[in-house]
């Protein structure tokens, strides 16, 4: 009797522990920089925070401790960072375009201006990609295709009135055809049916286009210069359609941060991002690295803020 | 060869160690009803980013296995999934724990749990590449049919009482579409507020529909929990392993739909368990015995969600598209390491990726022991820990389980809201499996549609879009047959009891 009740005390233990640990990992490292990311484990937001990680941890000299609140596309932790400690020991990741597009849709908790972006450090461009066998050889010859049948090539995507669905709107207009978005649950699922030959093309990014290797083809990159990885693989720029898309991702603070602390915060992931086996490991997963620093995300949110609206409106997704 | 230089690397002490940890940790995280596989992995990636990516890989295998197995302890000693993958085990794991044959239906769950977990994982080592273009043939309209497959589950479930278990069913749908759709972006059924925007999660919902009504009628009865008749007999092998062999085809059978289903993104351990036990019982002789304690039911569900394990690595592997939720997690550990997956990890890292397979190969094995010991604990201490300690330690696991999923209270206020409503549903007789089977199907259902509708409708091809595609045609026919197969079989058993009594009166004539 004595050892079953034994048992359960153990399981019960257990549990108890794990809730300690957590508690103790929050409390005895308070002057640990928490890092939050608002999706689940093992997305690219947090591939990204876990090559951060230790650059950050060397940099600094700070532990920093990585916790994941995801939930509603981001938008659950989003709305809760206004009540997070504003001293500058934590930081939460925000991706563009989506702090513009969820507070534009709907009530989502917080408004684009609740989130102090103190750096914006990656870009992860958007990429039209066909399966290798695909008929399709070059983006002029799915644009042909699209304009002879409008409506009939279809192509991928993560989520409706997500960064990739506006990607698409975007290019139907400047290329001026029209193709069918079909939206799925998130980017593996849309490029598995791309690669499954469901639809015609997805629209994705670089980086899932990269890991499937010489599996499928890029017809194009969002990028204003060829992606130094692939370098046959053209831009839409050169090809006549002036699109710059892709999300961003950067940290943001409480609004309720000082100033001083914001800059240091900028400072640090700055300096990140200057590391070179951080560059190396970034570029090989096919992000690309851009330097926003605090004292300029401010105008680039403001430009980057009327690309989104216009697209929402092309979209329908605001009248 | 260079499969044994692999063999040999993934059989160091080391690794063995660490799978053996991994095993017992999994196990007993799973065994917890609220903490799930998939979080079982998560917490323990972190740990992983320090260590070298062979032995890091071995270990997440190994836990994702035990936690899937694991599973099966609270669904037959508390009639409450520990994983959702678990969930078909309860239908006849505790009515077998009720009469008293709960070790012996644990012993099962071990023996059928190691051999589908071998069966994925030697199909993740030697045909991994070919599934996987299996897996990309599946579209959304197939998604859409296997959902409709999964759903006719419903009317085997709810014997007798059909209608009660299409209405769960029902209730499930509808809770499965509050918040913001995936697709369409629609608002639906939020009242306003942002609490119910992200949706009902799947792991709340399931931990409040099977824990809460358990709770509330342990703490309402005054009878023991499970009542023993004589002694705790122990392992039951001999016994445990007579009725697996005379389930042969049922394991194969189930192992097979497991390993294909945990192959398909978007699927998982629950929906393979779910079909794998709606085809036993159908092609049993006996139909009516499921859901009473038949063990066939236990094997088939056990063994189905165990080979999803090697089943969700073969996309995750080869196309770097995760088959499960835990293989999402597993697959970002991977990229952090460096490794790249996709179809050039089996060319230019076949060394990490046949060492992690066989690390997994070598995990199931180790589950094998390790079950059998744990189990036995585990059934010990359930039926002889008091009530009065059992009830608190439930009641904080489904807190922690629910809370833990996205670090948000939330979860945990819709886990005890959705508890209090199943257990009144549960008084008038609507079981919690047709609801948390609605919960689970309709997003894969709704996507599958409409995706495929959109489709069709580009391309100007609905009716074949949904009715021209031969595995969709094919799983049409099994659904039906699934459906209809009651009825058939009961006139066809009529005819010939009537030509039978025919032929008796014609010869008394």
């Amino acid at each position: 009797m004595h050892s079953f009740c034994f048992a359960t005390c153990r399981r019960v233990a257990a549990g108890l522990g794990l809730v300690a640990g957590l508690v103790f990992s929050a409390s005895a490292l308070a002057q640990a920089l928490t890092y939050i990311i608002p999706f689940p484990a093992g997305g690219e937001s947090d591939i990204t925070a876990r090559i951060q990680e230790p650059v950050l941890k060397s940099i600094s000299g700070r532990d920093v401790v990585v916790q994941y609140k995801p939930g509603a596309g981001g938008a659950t932790a989003w709305a809760s960072l206004a009540k997070m400690p504003a001293d500058g020991s934590t930081v939460m990741g925000t991706n563009l375009p989506h702090i513009f597009l969820q507070p534009m849709e709907k009530d989502v908790g917080y408004k684009t201006d609740d989130l102090v972006n103190v750096y914006i450090f990656q870009l992860t461009p958007d990429a039209i990609v066909v399966p290798a066998d695909s008929p399709f050889k070059s983006l002029k010859d799915l644009i042909a295709a699209a304009k002879k049948a409008p409506g009939t090539i279809t192509m991928s995507g993560s989520g409706t009135n997500s960064g990739p669905h506006l990607s698409a709107v975007t290019f139907n207009k400047l290329a001026g055809v029209k193709t069918t978005y079909i939206p799925f649950s998130g980017t593996a699922t849309s490029v598995a049916a791309m690669l499954g030959k469901q639809v015609n093309a997805a629209m994705t990014f670089t980086t899932a286009a990269i890991q499937q290797g010489d599996k499928v083809r890029m017809l194009a990159v969002a990028l204003d210069q060829r992606l130094p990885s692939h370098p046959e693989v053209p831009t839409f720029k050169e090809l006549g359609i002036d699109m710059l898309s892709g999300v961003f991702r950067g940290v943001a603070v409480p609004k309720a941060t000082p100033e001083a602390e914001r800059k240091k915060l900028s400072e640090l992931f700055g300096k990140v991002n200057q590391d070179p086996a951080f560059r190396k490991k970034m570029a090989e997963g096919g992000f690309v690295i851009v330097d926003v620093p605090y004292e300029k995300t401010g105008p680039f949110l403001a430009a980057k803020s009327k690309e989104y609206e216009s697209a929402a409106r092309e979209v329908g997704m605001i009248k | 060869m260079d499969l044994v230089a692999y063999a040999l690397a993934a059989l160091s002490a080391g690794n063995l160690a660490l799978a053996l940890v991994g095993v017992v940790a999994g196990t007993v995280i799973g065994a917890m009803p609220g903490l799930t596989a998939t979080m079982a992995v998560a917490v323990l990636v972190p740990f992983t980013f320090t260590m070298e990516p062979a032995p890091a890989l071995i270990m997440l295998g190994a836990i994702y296995t035990g936690a899937i197995y694991g599973g099966a302890y609270s669904a037959v000693l508390l009639n409450t999934p520990g994983t959702p993958s678990a969930i078909a085990t309860t239908f006849d794991g505790y009515p077998m724990a009720k009469r008293g044959d709960g070790d012996l239906a644990i012993t099962l769950a071990c023996l059928a749990s190691v051999f589908g977990g071998l069966v994925g994982a030697i199909c993740l080592l030697l045909v991994a590449p070919p599934l996987a273009e299996v897996a990309l043939a599946f579209g959304p309209v197939e998604y859409f049919w296997l959902a409709i497959l999964g759903l006719t589950l419903v009317a085997a479930l709810s014997e007798g009482d059909a209608w009660k278990g299409v209405v769960g069913a029902c209730l499930g749908l509808l809770l499965s579409m509050i918040g913001s759709a995936i697709i369409g972006g629609d608002i639906r059924y939020t009242q306003d507020t942002q609490f119910l925007l992200g949706g009902i999660g799947v792991v709340p919902a399931l931990i409040g529909l099977f824990c809460i009504p358990v709770l509330i009628d342990l703490v309402i009865s005054r009878d023991e929990h499970l009542r023993i008749e004589g002694k705790v007999a122990g392992f039951r092998l001999g016994e445990a392993v007579r009725i697996a062999l005379a389930n042969k085809v049922n394991l194969v059978r189930s192992s097979g739909i497991g390993t294909l289903i945990g192959m398909l993104p978007g699927a998982g351990g629950s929906i393979a368990a779910l079909v794998a036990y709606s085809e036993t019982r159908r092609t049993s002789g006996d139909p009516e015995s499921f859901g009473k304690g038949n063990p066939a039911g236990i094997i088939a569900s056990e063994s189905s969600n165990n080979a999803t394990v090697g089943g969700g690595f073969i996309p995750t592997l080869v196309l770097g598209i995760p088959g499960t939720p835990a293989d999402a997690v597993v697959l970002g550990a991977l990229l952090v390491q460096g490794i790249k997956i996709g179809p050039a990890l089996f060319n230019e890292q076949g060394a990490i990726a046949y060492t992690f397979i066989i690390g997994l190969l070598v995990a199931t094995v180790l589950m094998l022991p390790v079950g059998l010991v744990l189990g036995r604990y585990a059934y010990g201490s359930i039926i002889a820990v008091p009530k009065a300690l059992l009830v608190p330690a439930i009641a904080f696991l489904t807190i922690i389980g629910s809370y833990a999923i996205q670090n948000n209270i939330d979860d945990v206020i819709v886990m005890f809201g959705i508890g209090v409503i199943g257990w009144v549903l549960n008084c008038y007789g609507f079981a919690p499996a047709p609801i948390v089977l609605g919960l689970i199907l309709g997003p894969l259902a709704e996507q599958g549609f409409v995706q495929a509708w959109m489709i069709g409708s580009a391309t100007d091809n609905l009716l074949g879009m949904y009715f021209g595609r031969p595995i969709s045609l094919a799983i049409i026919a099994v659904a039906l047959l699934t459906l209809l197969y009651p009825t058939i079989s009961r006139r066809l058993h009529e005819r010939k009891a009537r030509r039978a009594a025919r032929r008796t009166t014609r010869e008394t004539h």
